[in-house]
């Protein structure tokens, strides 16, 4: 929020210096291609300290296992990319995967099958994901605010569903979902995480909807006068987030096999890092599907690689926060550093 | 404008009504949540709410955020625990000011991020967030500070009672009329609004917007600091899980009490009204029989209508251009 007051601050000179800006002033793309370039450094990085420090890593069906604990994040972090571009942001994510988790085992306690269970998970993500949408479009208040109370309010209602019970009776095959594998060691998650990737990563950067993302990211006022129905984006990309954070919770509950009021708690802390890890603007207005996609492999692996070293999971968390500050810090400082050169040249 | 029709208006009077009118239901329901020593233990029980939420308003006043402010809280009780352990003979309002200034450094942590590198505060505290609470774990191996290993000093000081309150209470109201003199009559408070109102326009009146966020995480910093050692005497345990996800109730109470996350709207008596506010609905729900897993779901109803309600009333706000004299 601050760095944007003082772009905005810093701007009017900007453009008296150099002209009119011919290009996004946020973010140059030599820099984005780099950060793409030293994520992928930081990941053979990472491998590399992994394969040295223990035997185990490189292993086909230990990585395989690695992935499963990033796969269901990644998931949403793909939709959470477009949002964050068009300057929004979603906090009520884990709570709606925990929502729509809660009603597929109440569901299931009730003898929906296996396939009702399929639908039901992404819809319930998608009405609250058009919730979130409404309420932010409708009443034009900041989306963290909005989704800070429908976190509550999703969470809220799996504690008066549940309390301090949970839902196991899962259908026979639905288990396939989150355990089973398409092929050798590929996963059904790792597949359809690499065919989704595949699909934002065009829809992002090969359509108009993907352009029209980043100019709402950009200048909203701008877009809206070149005939872009702002609003009506906004409430797509949200209503998406929220699909995919059911789609991510069929596959979570599949894997676990069980629901507690307390699934997936902090995952929105997590997905929002490996967005931003990505190299996605918080502001809005650039990044990439590339780069969030390798971010996502980033953090698997790098927890992962903490897992077989016997690192406790909070101090690894303490590490993916000083990552979080540095990636965002290292572009700022290296970004001051050239405009001070160019300055005294 | 008549000063009692703007009063009546206004949206902390009508965030105090309904709190009443809340209290009141409840007491029809269980007469005892109506009784003096009842509202003292509902404000007690508060207070630390109250504070946190002081700090995250200054925050918010500047269009930043303190996302940290539950992992500073924690990071700090357990220091302040540790040091209750390794040196018993510490009076309690030495360990109360050691905490603040502990947090204090936390919090300039964050707000030297903020102002000297320009990362957004919500990425610099969602980082804190993670680091803060994670370092928890290796100071001690994961192990709690219990209350046996705590000094009778340390977790007495906050249970002194004086004038019929304890400790955490007054602090509370101690802080809350100090913030309040600072943001209504000090300068620095009205730099504060003008940083997060219109920071441009703060520019040009020689404001530095992003070194008022500054000192405002740096205030944030302290009072979670102080609500560390508070915390950690109250429930008589320190460990890494202290207050985990606290923050959003936090932030909740502000936006609740009318802080606008927008920036540079805001009052202290909102802010403490909001806090109140969720604390009366946390102790009311056990006194009448309502499960307490229902706490979550009632605040996420009442920061989504308060979020709507705000919106509009800053609407009307932004188009008005001068204000009344009385407001």
């Amino acid at each position: 929020m601050q760095s944007s007051q003082q772009i905005t601050i810093d701007r009017p000179a900007a453009s008296r210096a150099g002209g009119i800006p011919d290009r996004l002033p946020q973010r140059p793309t030599d820099l984005l291609l780099r950060w793409e370039v030293l994520l992928l450094i930081f990941l053979a990085l990472v491998v590399l300290i992994n394969v040295q420090l223990s035997p185990f890593f490189f292993d086909p069906y230990n990585l395989s296992d690695a992935t499963f604990n990033f796969t269901e994040k990644a998931i949403v972090a793909l939709p959470m990319t477009l949002l964050i571009i068009a300057g929004d942001i979603d906090l009520s994510v884990a709570s709606i995967i925990a929502l729509a988790s809660t009603a597929m085992g109440a569901a299931a306690v009730a003898g929906a099958s296996t396939a009702v269970l399929l639908v039901l998970g992404p819809l319930v993500g998608l009405a609250c994901g058009i919730l979130n949408g409404w309420l932010v479009t409708a009443f034009s208040v900041p989306a963290i605010i909005v989704t800070i109370g429908t976190m509550s309010l999703y969470r809220g209602i799996c504690y008066i569903a549940l309390g301090d019970q949970a839902y196991k009776n899962y259908p026979d095959g639905f288990d396939f979902f989150g355990q089973g594998y398409v092929f050798w060691v590929f996963s059904f998650e790792f597949c359809l995480f690499i065919v989704l990737a595949v699909i934002f990563g065009v829809v992002l950067h090969r359509t108009s909807f993907g352009r029209r993302v980043y100019a709402i990211g950009n200048n909203p006022t701008a877009a809206l006068f070149s005939g872009i129905d702002v609003q009506r984006y906004r409430l797509v990309l949200f209503a998406l987030v929220g699909l995919f954070s059911g789609l991510a919770s069929v596959l979570l509950t599949s894997r676990l096999g069980s629901t507690r009021p307390n699934i997936a708690t902090a995952w929105e802390l997590e997905i929002i890092t490996m967005v931003v890890l990505g190299g996605v603007n918080i502001n809005g207005g650039s990044g990439t599907v590339p780069g969030v996609f390798i971010a996502a492999f980033v953090m698997g692996f790098l927890t992962f690689g903490m897992g077989l070293l016997n690192i406790p999971g909070i101090v690894m968390t303490v590490l993916i926060g000083f990552l979080l500050i540095l990636a965002i810090a290292l572009p700022v400082v290296i970004r001051k550093l050239t405009s001070a050169r160019r300055r005294s040249a | 404008m008549p000063i009692s029709a703007s009063f009546l208006r206004q949206r902390e009077t009508a965030l105090a009504g309904i709190i009443i009118l809340l209290i009141f239901l409840v007491g029809l329901r269980a007469p005892i949540f109506l009784t003096p020593s009842s509202f003292r233990e509902v404000f007690s029980d508060t207070s630390i709410l109250i504070i946190l939420a002081l700090g995250e308003m200054t925050v918010i006043l500047t269009r930043g955020i303190d996302l940290s402010v539950a992992s500073n809280l924690a990071l700090t009780g357990m220091l302040t625990a540790m040091l209750s352990v390794a040196a018993p003979s510490l009076p309690g309002i030495v360990h109360l000011a050691l905490a603040a200034l502990m947090g204090l450094a936390l919090g300039a942590i964050n707000g030297l991020l903020v102002w000297r590198v320009g990362i957004p505060s919500i990425v610099v505290t969602l980082g804190t967030l993670s680091i803060y609470r994670g370092v928890i774990f290796p100071l001690r191996g994961g192990a709690w500070v219990n209350s046996n290993e705590m000094s009778p000093s340390f977790l007495g000081f906050p249970r002194f009672t004086l004038l019929g309150l304890d400790i955490f209470s007054w602090l509370a109201i101690l802080i809350a009329i100090a913030i309040w003199f600072v943001l209504a009559h000090a300068r620095f408070g009205r730099k504060l609004y003008a940083a997060g109102g219109n920071p441009r326009a703060a520019v040009y009146t020689g404001i530095d917007p992003a070194r008022e966020q500054f000192v405002a995480f740096c205030i944030s910093g302290a009072l979670a600091g102080l609500c560390g050692y508070l915390w950690v005497s109250r429930y008589a345990v320190a460990y890494v899980e202290t207050a985990l996800g606290f923050e959003l109730q936090v932030i909740a109470a502000c936006v609740i009490g009318g802080i606008s996350i927008a920036g540079g709207i805001g009052r202290v008596i909102g802010c403490v009204l909001g806090a109140l506010f969720l604390g009366v609905v946390k102790n009311a729900l056990p006194t009448i029989g309502v499960s307490p897993f229902w706490q979550m779901g009632i605040s996420g109803v009442v920061i989504v209508i308060a979020v709507i309600l705000n919106a509009r009333g800053e609407r009307r706000e932004g188009r008005r251009i001068l204000r009344p004299a009385t407001a």
